[in-house]
């Protein structure tokens, strides 16, 4: 190990991960956008070294403590990061470098700007403090940090489309997490501490532990999007400037999918039955297959990538089956937790090279899209390397994820989840190729192109590799995700 | 029936009477103060379930001294949403959900 | 990493750079990527040559990157991955000198021949992939650089093939990919070796082993266009002749027969595979396929349709023979693998000449073009007697093999198939050669041929005429030791001599 590595991993980094973008924020409200629009860049580089430090740290010398100011519990704040922790944290920090990139050229003499910084400094500095949390209640208050911020960048867009999507997401966030709250209040009145730590095994079966149950992936489940609580996601998503959709379909919406991971297997674990978890899969079944479905139905480039998500999301959930026997359960984590990953890095690069592909045209009709292969041509390129990756065709994060996916159902014998994957791989690519068949139509008569800032199309292309790399350098990151995680050391 | 579970109970009724507010109805200021009222009822269950123990605990205390703040900025956050929307639009409800001004 | 990691590696990225850096190339910059094109296969041709004779020797070529735990991204060159990279690296080389010149003055260059490098590159992945998880990603990587080359023209039927093709083959490639990480599970990481590895597994198991192999072959059969799961490839002609002619004869449908080469013999092992009573519903499948295609190509007036109503038959020599157990059967169906390809891409470079020069796309126009085109229409006829199976050509070989590999394995009924099949063949190339050398022309030519001048572009002439003259040479030439049929033999003898 060299030198360098060395010192960056000796660095105690968790307090930086909350608060430089916090400072950042603040600092972008007061002064401008000119002032963030300089301090950005290494601002967020410095939070991707940190997250890498961390990462190296967890790597190392396993799952990391941290007492904020040096208060512990009960009344301090307790802080942990193992592996799950790390990599969500390297993931926001990455593609939040990359929309950094994007949106320094996206919103150049732009009024948004003034809003976008500070809000962005929130919004990312809120999901470190998610990321990093271990007790419930600062948990809702990083969920609700998290949330007010996001419908703040949804908001940016100007005309009362976007301020009724702006609203519907901030009623559906709120009731998310309102129903979390109370599923809080529930568990310390009758286990008097909020601590994951602490928690873990507590719950015994019974109506308590249901009704804790229902109620957190309940509201869990609304905030991200799962199917058929999805109605608040496609206009907020769709309709924002192309940066925001990239953060919010890419992290916002895996922040509340991270917190009820933790929850069903940590503190849910004793309590969980079959056929809940079962009902969990099939409502993801509902989302790939109708989310797909209502993708394909789609004329606007941004709405198609939009209800996408919809669908992408449901893999996420296939999780809470597969995982359910112990062969395969393993292998259903890492997939699902890889799937998370991948499609964060995908959808990131699709939304961004959406937006240039917008801004090229003047439009976002996708039937009227012909010839931007010829104006884009590394544009189509990196929306064509993304689309692999949520296809889940190798080499890339999405194919490992599928690869894993299908290992645990196949180990555990869940044979209908298999149909579901296949058919939502296929939907997956009949939907995409309307996009991409574009590439290969002859520019239409009244078309008239503009050149967008190199940034926009770079930045997407770089995160476009990330999403391909995932697939490639499978067993590092598997590694890391290995430290601390629930299956650990089971073999399939 | 001890003082606090009465508590913790109406807090529950609270939070569905305000459920049911957010859901059903469609004026915008309605369902932001349907959102305070299921927030009240959480914080009461927090407060009274915890009291079961005939102690004091000051932990839910905080709890919900932050919850509270946090309501108040996502309420007014709301209320300045329904405002602009309505300058806007001249409608304080939803596209699509009901019309009453 | 050993030194024998590096020849493999070298020969994908031979391609697969060539590719990336004329996607970079403007429109414009035809001279480089001309040479690019030329120097990348002159390269790879280079790199296979050492590599086949390492081989020859008994050399080992091993590269192995650990992608996942218990999952090995794989490259190794063994003698039967020799046979198609050695066929790929050749074809290449002449399908690209073809395609410059037929592509001369068309729009998105750049684009095609950055996919047509990406497409070789697959096939050479897969060609070399040591177990079953490299050889999926090749195999969809193929799937994906093709789609861009079949809707290359951008009409409406090319689109619409576009998307009955990745219909088919997204398909195939999922109920693939469930077959093999299904394998996975039960008996971990398979590599390809000699006999297969699954005959030591649980006889428990054999009943699961049985809907695997029907996965897989399903899969694969997609590719390989075994009926009923042919539908994509006749429709998928509308692609430039080059396209056509790589698809056919290296590509794609190699892609599906080579693979199932792979699973009959170095997965489950033709012995383990006969034990299953798998083997006969394979030749089942393959001689219906090879029945129906020969048919199906007789009432064809397209030019190319009935080239690739052929393709679907004549690929299915190779799954026949696969289905044979015994050496002799073996030595049919893989040799076949390297004889089709040579044959039925001297076939599309012919039609693509015909279309090209005189726009001749149907049978019933050709009446009179061997005087017009006489070394075009000589390939055509070389080819063309090879496919039926006239001795001393290629074709003979294989069917020799073939017929004499199912007496050996008691499986009589087979020859009838081949009777009746190469009578079909001479049923639809005989007319096609009958009209062009001995009716008389219908209508003057669109375009005369200037006094001493080639009858066409010598980029678009040389190709065909070199695969014709291969055509004839691998059949005369059969028993010297460089030629398929020795190599054939050398595999079959490393697979049954254990």
């Amino acid at each position: 190990m060299s030198p360098v590595l060395n010192w960056v991993a000796a660095l105690d980094w968790i307090p930086w991960l909350l608060g430089v973008p916090l400072v950042f924020a603040l600092l972008a409200f007061q002064f401008g956008a000119r002032l963030a629009e300089r301090l950005v860049v290494p601002v967020f580089g410095l939070g991707l070294l940190a997250a890498t430090g961390l990462a190296l740290q967890v790597l190392r010398e396993g799952p990391q403590q941290h007492a904020l100011g040096g208060w512990g519990a009960p009344l301090g704040i307790e802080l942990y990061a193992d592996g799950l922790t790390a990599l969500m944290l390297l993931m926001t920090a990455a593609i939040g470098l990359a929309v950094v990139f994007y949106s320094r050229a996206y919103f150049r003499d732009d009024g948004r700007a003034t809003g976008f910084w500070p809000l962005t400094g929130f919004l990312i500095g809120a999901m470190n403090a998610l990321y990093l949390s271990a007790d419930l209640f600062n948990l809702y208050v990083t969920l609700e940090l998290l949330g007010l911020a996001a419908v703040g960048l949804v908001a940016l867009s100007s005309g009362s489309a976007a301020l009724a999507a702006a609203l519907r997401y901030l009623l559906a966030a709120l009731l998310g997490s309102l129903l979390y709250l109370l599923g809080v209040a529930l568990v310390y009145g009758a286990h008097g501490t909020l601590a994951l730590a602490q928690l873990t095994g507590l719950l015994q079966p019974g109506p308590l532990a249901w009704l804790v149950i229902a109620l957190m992936t309940l509201g869990l489940a609304i905030k991200t999007a799962l199917f058929p609580l999805y109605f608040w996601l496609p206009p907020a998503h769709g309709g924002a400037p192309a940066p925001v959709s990239a953060l919010l379909s890419a992290l916002v919406i895996k922040a509340s999918f991270y917190l009820l991971l933790r929850l069903w297997f940590e503190l849910f674990a004793p309590a969980i039955n079959l056929p809940a978890a079962q009902f969990i899969g099939l409502l993801g079944a509902g989302a790939i297959l109708w989310g797909s479905w209502l993708a394909l139905q789609q004329r606007e480039l941004k709405m198609l990538v939009a209800y996408s998500t919809v669908a992408q999301v449901g893999y996420l959930f296939l999780l809470f089956p597969l995982a359910s026997f112990a062969p395969g359960a393993e292998a259903a984590w890492n997939g699902g937790v890889y799937h998370a990953l991948s499609h964060a890095f995908a959808k990131a690069a699709m939304f961004l090279v959406a937006g240039a592909m917008v801004f090229a045209a003047g439009h976002g009709e996708i039937s009227r899209l012909g010839g931007i292969g010829q104006q884009l041509p590394l544009g189509i390129f990196t929306f064509a390397l993304a689309s692999v990756s949520l296809m889940g065709l190798p080499p890339s994060g999405g194919f490992v994820a599928k690869w894993l996916l299908l290992e645990a159902a196949l180990a555990s014998g869940q044979w209908w989840w298999i149909l579901v994957m296949m058919l939502g791989g296929l939907l997956s690519a009949a939907y995409l190729f309307r996009v991409l068949r574009q590439a290969f139509l002859p520019t239409p008569e009244d078309a008239s192109f503009r050149r967008p800032p190199a940034m926009l199309v770079g930045s997407a292309f770089l995160l476009s590799l990330v999403a391909l790399g995932l697939g490639l350098w499978a067993n590092g990151t598997l590694t890391l995700l290995r430290v601390g995680a629930p299956f650990a050391g089971v073999t399939p | 029936m001890t003082p606090g579970l009465l508590y913790a109970i109406t807090g529950a009724l609270l939070f569905c009477l305000g459920l049911y507010g957010l859901l059903l109805h469609t004026h915008l200021l309605r369902k932001v103060l349907a959102f305070n009222l299921m927030g009240s009822g959480c914080f009461l269950v927090l407060v009274g379930l915890a009291q079961r123990g005939g102690q004091v605990d000051p932990v839910p205390h905080a709890l919900v001294l932050t919850g509270i703040v946090v309501a108040v900025s996502a309420t007014a956050f709301a209320l300045m949403l329904v405002r602009q929307l309505y300058v806007e639009t001249g409608r304080a409800t939803l596209p699509g959900e009901g019309d009453d001004p | 990493m050993s030194g024998g990691a590096w020849l493999p590696l070298l020969v994908l990225a031979s391609s697969l750079v060539t590719g990336l850096v004329i996607f970079a190339l403007p429109e414009t910059s035809q001279r480089l990527r001309s040479s690019l094109n030329l120097a990348g296969a002159l390269i790879k041709l280079g790199l296979v040559s050492v590599m086949l004779w390492g081989v020859y020797l008994g050399q080992q070529y091993e590269a192995r990157y650990t992608l996942m735990p218990g999952i090995d991204f794989l490259l190794r060159a063994d003698a039967l991955a020799m046979l198609l990279v050695t066929l790929s690296a050749a074809l290449w080389l002449f399908t690209t000198i073809y395609a410059i010149g037929y592509l001369e003055g068309s729009p998105h260059r750049s684009r095609f021949f950055g996919f047509f490098s990406l497409c070789v590159t697959a096939t050479m992945g897969l060609a070399l992939a040591g177990n079953l998880f490299t050889f999926f990603l090749f195999y969809e990587l193929l799937t994906l650089s093709t789609y861009p080359l079949v809707v290359h023209r951008g009409s409406t039927q090319a689109l619409r093939a576009g998307k009955l093709y990745l219909g088919y083959t997204l398909s195939g490639g999922a109920v693939l990919l469930v077959g093999i990480i299904w394998l996975h599970g039960l008996a971990g990481n398979v590599e390809f070796v000699h006999g297969g590895a699954l005959a030591d597994l649980d006889p428990a198991l054999h009943g699961e082993l049985i809907i695997i192999f029907i996965l897989l072959i399903a899969g694969l059969g997609v590719k390989a266009a075994l009926v009923p799961l042919h539908g994509w490839l006749p429709v998928a002609m509308v692609a430039p002749a080059p396209v056509s002619a790589l698809l056919h004869a290296v590509a794609v449908v190699k892609a599906g027969a080579f693979g199932i080469v792979r699973v009959v013999y170095e997965v489950y092992g033709i012995e383990f595979a006969a034990d299953l009573d798998l083997l006969l519903p394979l030749a089942v499948v393959a001689s219906i396929t090879i029945l129906y295609g020969s048919l199906r190509a007789l009432t064809q007036n397209d030019l190319k349709k009935r080239l690739a109503y052929s393709t679907v038959s004549q690929v299915s020599y190779i799954v026949l023979g696969t289905s044979l157990f015994g050496p002799i059967g073996t030595i049919g169906g893989l040799v076949h693998l390297v004889h089709q390809g040579i044959m039925k891409i001297t076939l599309f470079f012919c039609a693509g000449n015909l279309a090209e020069t005189l726009h001749i796309h149907r049978v019933s126009e050709m009446n009179g073009v061997g005087r017009r085109m006489p070394w075009t229409m000589t390939a055509f006829t070389i080819a063309a007697f090879g496919m039926i199976g006239v001795p001393p050509m290629a074709g003979f070989i294989s069917k020799w093999y073939l017929g004499l590999g199912a007496l050996n394995s008691g499986m009589d009924w087979v020859l009838l198939v081949l009777v009746a099949s190469t009578l079909l063949n001479a049923a639809y190339f005989l007319p096609i050669l009958h009209a062009a050398w001995f009716k008389p022309q219908q209508g003057p030519w669109p375009e005369e041929r200037a006094r001493g001048r080639l009858e066409t572009s010598a980029w678009l002439l040389l190709p065909p005429l070199v695969t014709a003259a291969l055509t004839l040479a691998v059949g005369l030439f059969a028993a010297l030791a460089i030629s398929p049929l020795e190599w054939a033999r050398i595999i079959t003898l490393r697979e049954y001599v254990r």
